[in-house]
């Protein structure tokens, strides 16, 4: 039998010990001895936010398809646990043999928000795994990154051996082939990594070194290994429908954020919101096909025996099919199947659809216009009008519902007292939409308008990746700006409003459009107990600054400069599709608040038909 | 159709809580294709209760939920088609129908057998007199420990809570009150010998198994245990 990691009084002595056991349903157990590659898969979060998240469960089901390999899951212990493994050195350890991370041939970390980025070296350092690649020997795994944050990999390029850049579905057999091959003839970890570089998708950043300008900005980045390219192109799966997908999925024991299956229905968005990162970096969009939704949805509820199924995009409604998967659900669904749609636009369909998969009385709407005014909404490219919210709004009201969520963005690039307020008036107008369109006596309560504001953060391979960013004092300004004008509107009764706090949205900023002189900073806030970042209750923005400090990393250089169109930035060695080219004309369009139609009504050109597939190749 | 399920929570499967043995259930009654009842609503959830709960860490043979079911194959079918279901540590081990108008698993529930015994690396140094003593201990006529209640700590006699006692190999039966009125947990039993000779008891030295749970179908002046699986018959 399978011995735990942990011994009774360990597991005791922690808080929800079920995080740490590794025998779920449907979790895979194979025999050590026959497999020739052990693949640990990291979320570097706790066990109940790592277990929520699709893209490991597909790379799960993807390598462990693998005869040669097997796949385990690795999550960052939480505190108590951190603590007790390092008091008694016990070391990181996979969930499903329950063996050393340390003995493993590779540790994948995926990286889905820069505030893990203090959690990753946990993982390492519980592991046993020098933190900088360039410490590691052959004993050590090869540690690989990969998801989102790596699309500007520069802050954390030090402690990886390996990037992949792009979707994890497309080059990880050659990959693995390569290293078996290489395991097999005994070459060395830099043979390896050499032979990986030529792998579409994969960045060695070892093999690269950064010349700066005295004002600290990269004048160039050049190959030190006649292996390494001179950029790293990301990779996609082109055919949505024939790429590995859960059927089994795992089966928590414990309540974990995403509990329930979840089915991807697209990737990639048409819209092209100039603020966002995933609608960029993962065009072109690509739909699946409905039969094969349909399938995996019934194997999913039939295997894992969850209550409840999800559909995930970016934005659902753009989906060619929505409302054959969604008709299909209800009629399908059986008893005791509770149906989730995130990401809808309220519309007469999409209210309709939700009348009949939830209560009324008890949910609430949601709306993300983004920003309060039209001239800002144009900005950002947010291609909705106030008269389109207010009458999914107004349609809403009329169906029932009273509960509106309002989300919007706060510090965007041109913004002006206006906007600010905008967002105030924009939800007294809801308001007052409801008091016109329900008579009193079919009013059930007070209508409610929750709204709440997060500070905008740059992004790279964003149009407004040129933006400048504010202090905190003027982020918190700004909100306390929207909080003045919603206690001043007349029907201020039935608005409600909530700002995320501007601390983390600096750091996030710096991480965001770091460079590689970021890393000591992080390390020397890891070294000072800065852990679960992302945690308000662990964050501590304080000693962030005395370590950002004490390395001499300047946080206005990242967050407050102006940069020129023409500089040269720390992840322009990696091609994503879209070109710097569109990503600028992109930005003088915002500056000029002109919006641009969305891939499906008029292609913008934006470099990512060269995939060759998607919604560029429809018509 | 009123069921009720007997089964097992051991190895591993300690460390998982009182709801997560539920929602494991719950999940295992979808996999497996039983035609269990749902409540009305918007949101429907299973007609289920569990007994006492377990503490974490506690390993057991004798758990028991209670479901209400449209429709079952006979009790054998039915272990077989939960068991294909669950994990390690999980077993089914009754199916047993209950007649109309019976308590369900939790209002029953009057008393419970245990074994406990030491973790390895916690033993006394003489193990057979530690024994002896906790016999005799127990073998008194009155064993006062002191009760928090909201308001203020009582003494309370537990002698008479313990039902059977028995020592053997290194470990000792209990047979004790349980429920909603008079629940006497083992360890209850072992914190007041060490409070009496002025001990420490460390909170990882027993290990504690149930192996039974039962109903009073008898009246006030004799007990007539019987375990809540009896109360149920199996489907032919
Ligand atoms: S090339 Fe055109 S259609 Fe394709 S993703 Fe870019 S803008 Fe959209």
């Amino acid at each position: 039998m399978r011995k735990l990691a942990l011994t009774d009084e360990q597991l005791l002595s922690i808080e929800k010990p079920a995080r740490y056991l590794g025998n779920e349903v449907n979790a895979v157990v194979k025999d050590k001895d026959s497999v020739d590659i052990r693949f640990a898969i990291c979320f570097p979060d706790v066990y109940e936010i790592g277990m929520s998240h699709l893209g490991i469960q597909i790379l799960y089901e993807m390598f462990n398809r693998r005869q040669d390999t097997w796949c385990e899951r690795v999550y960052s212990p939480w505190n108590d646990l951190d603590k007790l493994m390092r008091e008694e050195h016990i070391p990181l350890f996979a969930l499903e043999s329950q063996d050393p991370v340390k003995n493993f041939d590779f540790l994948g970390i995926t990286i889905q928000y820069e505030m893990c980025y203090t959690n990753i070296l946990q993982v390492l350092d519980l592991a046993g795994i020098p933190l900088s690649a360039a410490d590691r020997t052959e004993e050590d795994p090869i540690v690989i990154g990969g998801g989102p944050c790596v699309y500007n990999p520069e802050p954390i390029a030090e402690f990886f051996d390996l990037f992949y850049i792009g979707e994890g579905e497309t080059s990880y057999d050659e990959l693995l082939d390569i290293y078996k091959e290489c395991k097999k003839q005994g070459k060395s970890r830099r043979a390896f990594l050499e032979a990986a570089a030529g792998v579409p998708g994969i960045y060695v950043p070892g093999f690269y070194e950064i010349k700066y300008n005295e004002d600290g900005t990269i004048d160039e980045m050049v190959a030190i290994n006649d292996h390494a390219p001179a950029t790293v192109r990301k990779v996609i799966a082109l055919d949505l429908d024939h790429v590995p997908y859960p059927d089994k999925p795992i089966v928590p024991f414990m309540k974990v954020t995403q509990d329930r299956v979840v089915l991807e229905i697209q990737r990639g968005c048409i819209r092209g919101c100039r603020f966002c990162q995933a609608g960029m970096v993962y065009r072109p969009v690509r739909e699946r096909n409905i039969d094969f939704l349909k399938e995996k949805a019934a194997n999913m509820l039939k295997n894992s025996g969850q209550e409840e199924i999800s559909l995930s995009s970016l934005s659902s409604s753009d989906y060619s099919h929505l409302a054959d998967i969604v008709n299909f659900l209800i009629e399908n669904k059986g008893t005791g199947v509770n149906i989730s749609l995130p990401s809808l636009r309220i519309d007469a369909f999409s209210l309709d659809v939700m009348s009949k998969v939830q209560d009324v009385r008890k949910s609430s709407i949601t709306f993300a216009p983004e920003a309060g005014t039209q001239r800002m909404r144009d900005t950002i490219n947010k291609g909705l009008t106030e008269e389109v919210i207010m009458s999914g709004a107004a349609e809403a009201f009329r169906g029932g519902w009273n509960k509106v969520k309002l989300y919007f963005m706060l510090g965007l690039p041109t913004e002006t007292e206006a906007d600010m307020e905008g967002i105030s008036h924009l939800a007294n107008r809801m308001a007052a939409v409801y008091f016109d369109e329900v008579p009193k006596e079919k009013r059930n309560g007070r209508v409610q308008i929750n709204v709440s504001t997060s500070f905008f953060i740059p992004k790279p391979f964003t149009p407004l990746q040129w933006a400048v960013m504010y202090t905190p004092e003027e982020y918190e300004r700004r909100a306390r700006v929207v909080s003045t004008a919603m206690k001043g509107e007349l029907n201020h009764k039935s608005l409600r409003y909530a700002w995320h706090d501007a601390d983390v949205t600096i750091l996030e900023g710096v991480f965001a459009r770091g460079d590689r002189k970021v890393a000591k900073g992080i390390r020397r806030a890891y070294e000072m107990g800065c852990l679960f970042d992302s945690w308000t209750e662990n964050f501590d923005y304080q000693k962030w600054l005395k370590a950002f400090e004490e390395v001499g990393l300047d946080i206005d250089f990242y967050t407050m400069r102006e940069r020129s169109l023409e500089e040269v930035f720390p992840w322009d060695f990696i091609d994503a599709g879209v070109t710097k080219n569109f990503l600028k004309r992109e930005w003088n369009r915002a500056m000029e608040a002109k919006v641009s139609p969305n891939c499906r009504a008029q292609c913008q050109g934006c470099g990512a038909a060269t995939f060759g597939g998607g919604v560029c190749f429809e018509n | 159709m009123k069921i009720r399920v007997k089964f097992t929570k051991e190895g591993d499967l300690k460390f998982i809580g009182h709801l997560d043995v539920m929602r494991f259930f719950q999940k295992v009654l979808r996999r497996a294709g039983v035609a269990i009842c749902y409540s009305a609503g918007f949101s429907p959830h299973q007609i289920m209760s569990f007994s006492a709960p377990l503490s974490l860490g506690l390993t057991s043979e004798g758990e028991y939920m209670d479901i209400e079911v449209s429709e079952s194959g006979s009790s054998a079918e039915m272990l077989a088609k939960l068991n294909a279901h669950t994990v390690d540590g999980i077993r089914v081990l009754s199916w047993r129908l209950l007649p109309d108008g019976a308590d369900n698993a939790m209002a029953g529930f009057a008393a419970a057998d245990y074994t406990v015994k030491f973790r390895p690396g916690y033993e006394p140094e003489d193990l057979a007199q530690f024994w002896t003593e906790f016999e005799a201990f127990c073998g008194q006529d009155e064993i006062m420990v002191e009760k928090q209640t909201k308001r203020s700590v009582k003494q309370i006699n537990i002698r008479p809570l313990i039902y059977q006692l028995k020592i053997s190999e290194g470990e000792v039966f209990m047979q004790v009150a349980s429920g909603s009125t008079n629940h006497l947990k083992p360890e209850m039993v072992f914190q007041a010998f060490y409070d009496s000779k002025g001990e420490e008891l460390s909170p990882f030295a027993l290990m504690i198994h149930r192996l039974e749970m039962y109903t009073d179908l008898g009246d006030e002046n004799e007990r007539k245990l019987v375990s809540l699986q009896d109360v149920g018959t199996d489907i032919l």
